[in-house]
Formats: structure tokens, C-alpha cells, sequence
């Protein structure tokens, strides 16, 4: 016999309360940063990292600014969803698995909101 | 409360080496948030203007932050094509024990050969991310 409401079962809805969309979620944000972390690791890795001119003009040209907005927003997303799956496997105990996902949403916000900052205030002072 | 048995209950298994790569995966995971937190405080301090630029680039310039680029890279290498073979699963490929095993080894090799070609870079271009 299920416990489950034939809408819940209709809805596909697990114990989870939000069927697929968080599995679903990784899944895309692990698919976009895929090919943005190549680019970026690569960029990196050659660029003189010493020289604040030559690196905030490569952070500021071209579609430069529009790709460091996407990885930032996608791998903050990402490791939200991912440091969430962890702590709910490793901490049983509820009170400090809710301090720890609540740290987690806050930081990932926080890094989000950054980087978007950091990456605009660069870019929109190179078009200036 | 019921007392229901919790999701990863390890201690039940005999232990093979492609769960050492599902625990990997997690463990970069949490070594690649570390290292979203520097580069957004690289990009942050790069906004700020070249003076708080140059104090940030010499913090991670340092020996002990060198240390950790390189565990950085070397976690991203081995995220990145581990979660490639994740993906794969996703769709269906690979789910036999044996092509499991021979995926896995695949990552490793190949996350070892990217980090390589990162590590030349870092160390070759004479800048480097340190």
C-alpha cells in the first residue's frame, strides 16, 4: 500500500517533495560549466597574471565580461546544489545540517553577487 | 521519527576503487567551492584597482598558496572529467561494472595528463595564476 496522494504520484513527486529539479539543475549547471571552465582555465594559464592592465582589459573585452557573469552565476549555482547533496548525506543531526545548508545558500549568494559586481565594475569602467 | 536507514551507508560493502572515485568527486567538489571562493576574490580585488590588486596577487603568490592553485587544478581536472563520465551515465552509457572500471581509469589518466598541460602552463608562461 503507498502513502502517496494520486496527485503526488501523477506529480512525480518523491520523497524529496521536488521530483527532478534539483538532479535536473546539476545536471544543466554541470553541462554549461563544462565548456566555460575549459575556457577559462586556459585563458588563465596564459595570461600575465601580474599585470593588472593586460588582465583587467581581458576581463573587460569582447564577450569577455557576458562569459566570467555566466561561470560565475553557473558555478555558484552548481556548488550550492552540490554542497547541499553532501551536507544532507554527512550531517545527520538536524540542527547543524540546517546551520550548514543556510551558510551555504548565504555564501553562494554572497560569491554570486560578487563576482557579477566585480566582473560589471571592471567591464563597465573599460567601456567608459 | 522513523528510524529509516540513511542514504550513503558505505560500511556494507566490499570496497572497489571506483568508489574511490564517487568519494573524489565529492572531496574535489568541496575543494573547487574553496577555490571559487579565491577567484572571486581575485576578480573582487581586481575591481578594487591595481594597489588592492597587487597585495591580493601577492598573497597568492606565496609558496603555501601556490600549493593550493596546483591542488585546484588538479581538482578541477579530475571534477571535470569525472563529471563528464557522470554525464555519460546520465544518458545511459557505461553502467557495466567492467566499463565502469575502465571509465574510471580513464578519468584518471586523463585528469592526470590535463593537469600536466595545466601545471606546464602554470609553470611555464612564467606568470601563472601564482
Amino acid at each position: 500500500m503507498s502513502l502517496r496522494s494520486p496527485l503526488a504520484s501523477v506529480l512525480n513527486h518523491g520523497a524529496a517533495r521536488d521530483g527532478v529539479s534539483h538532479w535536473w539543475a546539476q545536471r544543466v549547471t554541470a553541462l554549461a560549466l563544462a565548456p566555460l571552465c575549459v575556457w577559462l582555465t586556459a585563458s588563465l594559464l596564459r595570461l600575465p597574471m601580474r599585470n593588472h592592465a593586460i588582465v583587467t582589459a581581458w576581463i573587460g573585452g569582447g564577450l569577455h565580461p557576458v562569459l566570467l557573469v555566466l561561470i560565475t552565476l553557473t558555478a555558484t549555482w552548481h556548488a550550492w546544489l552540490g554542497l547541499q547533496v553532501v551536507i544532507e548525506d554527512y550531517v545527520p543531526q538536524a540542527r547543524y545540517r540546517v546551520t550548514l545548508l543556510l551558510l551555504s545558500t548565504f555564501t553562494n549568494a554572497l560569491l554570486a553577487a560578487t563576482g557579477t559586481y566585480a566582473v560589471l565594475r571592471i567591464a563597465l569602467r573599460a567601456g567608459a | 521519527m522513523v528510524e529509516r536507514p540513511l542514504s550513503p551507508h558505505l560500511t556494507v560493502y566490499k570496497w572497489a576503487y571506483t568508489m574511490t572515485l564517487s568519494i573524489l568527486h565529492r572531496i574535489s567538489g568541496l575543494a573547487l567551492f574553496c577555490a571559487l571562493i579565491v577567484l572571486i576574490g581575485w576578480l573582487m580585488a581586481a575591481a578594487r584597482g591595481p594597489y588592492a590588486y597587487q597585495d591580493a596577487m601577492a598573497t597568492l603568490a606565496s609558496a603555501p598558496f601556490k600549493c593550493l592553485i596546483a591542488i585546484a587544478l588538479l581538482a578541477l581536472c579530475f571534477h571535470f572529467c569525472n563529471g563528464l563520465r557522470h554525464l555519460a551515465w546520465d544518458v545511459g552509457l557505461g553502467f557495466e561494472r567492467a566499463q565502469a572500471r575502465r571509465s574510471a581509469l580513464i578519468v584518471v589518466i586523463a585528469a592526470l595528463l590535463a593537469f600536466a598541460v595545466c601545471v606546464y602552463y602554470l609553470a611555464g608562461s612564467g606568470a601563472g595564476a601564482a
